[in-house]
């Protein structure tokens, strides 16, 4: 701590991206347009079991314009789409992970799985000739409830994984916990389902791919969160080819939450083709291809039980989940349900013994993977729905039950694999209860039921793990990848700076953030920073931006780096000011021989490094370029508490927000704007969730009933209020910048505190199960079901 | 078969021969190469592609480019000065953190501009109501709520 000086740190500087996506100078992925480019279109399985017995694409392949046609039979010598996280099996054997061919081969197993691609002048020459293309298809039984799937006698999706289950895995010490329930003084048990979500970015995925065969290369302009994992797995995994023959550019991003991690079929079937018809290829999703086709989010189908002694202090914990993988494990699918799950089972409370036991399967559904929050929504959900009802059931105040059970003495083991470094949950829940004027709820509790209406107030007071890490240990839980982050610092000779991260922003402001920090650390000018992300052809490395981690990973690399140009720097004052190296001081930009005023500013400095001629050549390189790779010793942790306010209205079950209060602690801040900004939209996503948002297959055809934006609810700007925000501040004890990570919290915690709320305003209509989302039709059947 | 469009875009004379299924969002897109205008749906849901119609926002992935025959039409493109200098509706956005990703953005400041030329004292409801036909998934809405409201009042000097 103390190594970053104040300068930008805790401003909320505007942002250096704003004005080229506010003039409409913004390049996006479908923005690219390459001399002579083609247009692919995917043509997509109608139904979500099928076995292929034959493609006939004879007349597609001579319809006007078209250049070619594939399928799986073309893609000779072409890999399956990787995973990346291996889960070992309770019985020790590993997880079933069936091929994940980047074209359906012999069967389709959802709707929207890929059967062909056709290359053609123009789009609509592309769409039509799929049309003409003939699939014979065998119709097979469908499951897409993954409870249904596991039972005796479901369609069996993957000859590799018998009784569609992919794995059984568990954490925690089951013979503790069961001897902590046989003496409990109460026991609370929930059902309850995390409901399927859609990540819907508003930039659907695209890509252009391009080949020159003047040295046998590939560019891959794609809509992507991390350009280096997207290249490593699609070179060494799939197609076989060397990495540094491959450039993957994700240019200006439209959001991700997720779902633009991974290495999906289109692109990488667009990299191959390219050379084939050496000619650019390019194509975007349709909305509906994003709902088809994009990895979707939650899906969790969950028992858990909660001991408590008689005071209402938690001896134990155990949760039975059922995970839906969909119909093949995309990238990171296999570690939600089980590291970025159940590890965060403890919450924010002291709960000694906690045993989770996870069962993940396949169906007929789109793949399923990280969607904001990933796994840890899950948990935190699982775990504040249970206090919640724990403290309703006792008659323990909300607030109450919390306060008996948190963590306040730090480091702290978890029962369940993680080492909180540092928290301070009272604070948050006390900030949180003051701007939610938690003191004023009965009287408008009582007000509002003189209008006929229900109020409730609902906590969440969450827990995440952000920057996954270190590698060696999640190597030995199954990680197939490292999870460092590199940064590069090149200070140009008349001072000013590019910094390169292989951190990747589509919406978080890391060319404003990043600059902050720089700046701030070199003493110099905002203006004379910029940030450079998102191509493989220009960063050195980089794992990109999921799990909130990139201040604290990303901008922890640059720092790095940073560290490394000062040591730099003050070599060569020492040399022009004839001083000691150790004499050395550096502060606002000027390095000075300690205890005088010699001193030679930054700029002077980089361009002896340029312009060596007064130089210690002999002991130094020129030169002032710095790279480096940071690998964290453990995760960080932001924590918070969110309340909700709600009021019901019994005769239509419409459920009105009143107010949303959240005190987050997310470590130190650089930029307080940012971080709200992140935590507004965290927020209304995880309203979307509780609320509106509910990923829908038909039970019987395996199709997808909400397959748009007019039936699959998204919030609009009149579903949401305006959000009451404010931080407290632990910082991060592991990592130079003090920083956790903002971006997932508000994803996290307003699910719970939301049906928290909607139970808590149910409560005196006897409702006793709600599951989300709320939507008014669920709320009012609840009421009905309860009075009847 | 290709039938003549002739329009005004940004205040400039366009004419060109197109496809008569061409969607007036990929004539801006691809013909005119103005990207500012994004599409994000199928259904006419998101309001990416929000442009002004003859002084009117609307969604131009819903109408054909011939229905454009003759109008004046002005995009994200064409409302700054010549100089750079931001429509006060678009620097509001930068000044309120109103833009996260920037994809929903341009589309955004294009109903935010139709919105207070109806409503030049629209109210936090009002804004919100009127805002519906624009999803946005990064920024909640929250801070694009104050952007419209500091945009309407720097409109209105
Ligand atoms: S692209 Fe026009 S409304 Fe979505
Ligand atoms: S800023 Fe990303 S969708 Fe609105």
């Amino acid at each position: 701590m103390g190594a970053i000086e104040s300068g930008f740190i805790g401003q909320s500087v505007r942002r250096k991206e704003d004005a080229r996506f506010l003039l409409g100078a913004g390049q996006y992925t479908d923005d690219v347009t390459l001399p002579n480019q083609t247009h692919a279109y995917f043509l997509r399985s109608p139904h979500a079991h099928a076995k292929i017995r034959g493609i006939d694409t004879g007349k597609a392949k001579k319809a006007p314009g078209v250049i070619a046609v594939y399928t799986s039979a073309d893609l000779e010598g072409v890999n399956g789409l990787p995973c990346g996280w291996l889960i070992t099996d309770v019985d020790g054997t590993p997880m079933k992970e069936p091929p994940h061919p980047v074209l359906a081969k012999g069967k389709a197993r959802y709707v929207g799985d890929h059967v062909a691609l056709v290359i053609a002048e123009t789009q609509n020459q592309a769409k039509d000739a799929a049309e003409l293309i003939d699939v014979d298809y065998e119709v097979l039984p469908a499951v897409v409830n993954v409870v249904d799937a596991l039972k005796p006698g479901a369609p069996q999706i993957h000859d590799e994984a018998p009784g569609n289950k992919c794995y059984t895995w568990a954490i925690g010490d089951k013979s503790a916990v069961d001897a902590a329930f046989a003496k409990a003084a109460h026991v609370t048990k929930l059902d309850i389902v995390n409901n399927r979500l859609v990540p819907n970015a508003i930039e659907p995925r695209a890509a252009v791919a391009t080949y020159s065969r003047a040295d046998d290369s590939y560019t891959l302009y794609v809509a992507n969160q991390n350009p280096h994992v997207e290249r490593l797995l699609m070179t060494a995994f799939v197609l076989g080819l060397p990495e540094h023959k491959v450039r993957v550019i994700a240019p200006d991003v439209g959001g991700g939450f997720g779902s633009k991690i991974y290495l999906y079929a289109e692109e990488t079937a667009m990299v191959w083709a390219s050379k084939r018809v050496n000619r650019p290829i390019k194509w975007a999703a349709e909305r509906s291809e994003s709902f088809l086709s994009d990895a979707h989010g939650r899906d969790h189908v969950t028992h858990a039980e909660l001991a408590l002694d008689k005071d209402g202090k938690f001896l134990a914990l155990r949760v039975h989940t059922t995970a839906n993988m969909g119909a093949y494990l995309s990238t990171f699918a296999s570690c939600i349900p089980t590291i970025l799950y159940a590890t965060l089972l403890a919450g924010q409370y002291t709960t000694p013994v906690v045993y989770c036991e996870v069962t993940a399967a396949f169906t007929n559904t789109a793949p399923v993977d990280a969607y904001r929050g990933a796994g840890r929504p899950e948990a935190t959900y699982v775990i504040e729905r249970i206090v919640h009802q724990a403290g309703a059931e006792m008659g323990i105040p909300q607030d109450e039950i919390r306060r008996r059970n948190f963590i306040r003495t730090f480091p702290y083991q978890t029962p369940v694999a993680l080492l909180y470094d540092t928290g301070g949950y009272d604070a948050c829940l006390d900030e949180a209860m003051r701007i939610a004027d938690v003191k004023g709820f009965a009287a408008r509790k009582s007000d509002a039921a003189k209008r006929g209406k229900l109020r409730g107030l609902g906590y969440a007071a969450y827990i995440e793990a952000c920057g996954i890490a270190p590698s060696n240990v999640a190597g030995s839980l199954g990680a197939r990848a490292g999870l460092f982050e590199a940064g590069e610092v090149r200070v140009h000779p008349t001072g000013s700076v590019t910094v390169f991260t292989g951190s990747h922003s589509h919406g978080q402001g890391h060319e404003t953030t990043f600059a902050q920090v720089v700046a701030t650390r070199l003493g110099i000018p905002i203006e004379n920073v910029d940030v450079v992300h998102g191509d493989t052809g220009r960063v050195l490395f980089g794992m990109g931006t999921y799990g909130s981690r990139s201040l604290a990973v990303g901008g922890t690399a640059i720092v790095k780096a940073l560290d490394k140009v000062i040591a730099k720097g003050k070599k060569i004052a020492a040399h022009l000011l004839e001083a000691a190296e150790s004499d050395i001081e550096f502060k606002d930009g000027k390095f000075t021989v300690a205890g005088t005023d010699r001193s030679k500013a930054f700029g002077e400095i980089s361009l002896a490094a340029y312009v060596p001629h007064n130089y210690p050549l002999d002991k130094l390189e020129p030169g002032l370029n710095e790279t480096a790779f940071y690998d964290p010793t453990n995760f960080t942790f932001p924590a918070g508490t969110h309340i909700c306010e709600v009021e019901v209205d019994p005769d239509t079950g419409v459920v009105s927000i009143v107010s949303f209060s959240a005190c987050d602690d997310f470590g130190n801040i650089i930029n307080p704007m940012i971080v709200e900004g992140q935590v507004h939209g965290g927020l209304c996503q995880g309203i979307g969730q509780a609320m509106l948002e509910h990923c829908i297959y038909d039970s019987e055809s395996g199709q997808l009933l909400t397959g748009s934006l007019m039936d699959y609810a998204l919030p609009r700007a009149d579903d949401v209020p305006s959000f009451k925000v404010e931080t407290k501040v632990t910082p991060c004890t592991h990592n130079p910048l003090g920083a956790k990570g903002c971006g997932e919290a508000g994803a996290i915690g307003s699910p719970p505190a939301l049906m928290n709320a909607v139970m808590d305003a149910l409560s005196s209509v006897g409702v006793t199960h709600l599951d989300m989302p709320a939507s008014p039709h669920r709320v009012w059947q609840a009421i009905q079901s309860a009075r009847a | 078969m290709s039938i003549p469009l002739a329009l005004t875009v940004n205040g400039k004379a366009v004419k060109a021969d197109i496809d008569p299924r061409l969607l007036l969002a990929d004539f801006l897109r691809t013909t005119l190469g103005l990207t500012g205008t994004h599409i994000g749906c199928d259904t006419a849901q998101c309001g990416a592609c929000t442009i002004h119609l003859d002084g009117r926002a609307i969604k131009s992935c819903n109408v054909l480019a011939l229905q454009a025959q003759g109008a004046d039409v002005v995009t994200i493109e064409g409302l700054a000065e010549s100089d750079g200098t931001m429509h006060p509706m678009q620097a509001a956005f930068k000044e309120c953190h109103g833009l996260q990703c920037g994809f929903c953005t341009t589309g955004m400041v294009m109903s935010a501009i139709d919105l207070v030329a109806r409503h030049p004292n629209a109210d936090e409801k009002t804004i919100r109501e009127e805002l519906e036909g624009n999803l946005c998934r990064c920024t909640g809405y929250h801070n694009i709520v104050k952007a419209v409201q500091q945009g309407a009042a720097a409109m209105a000097k």
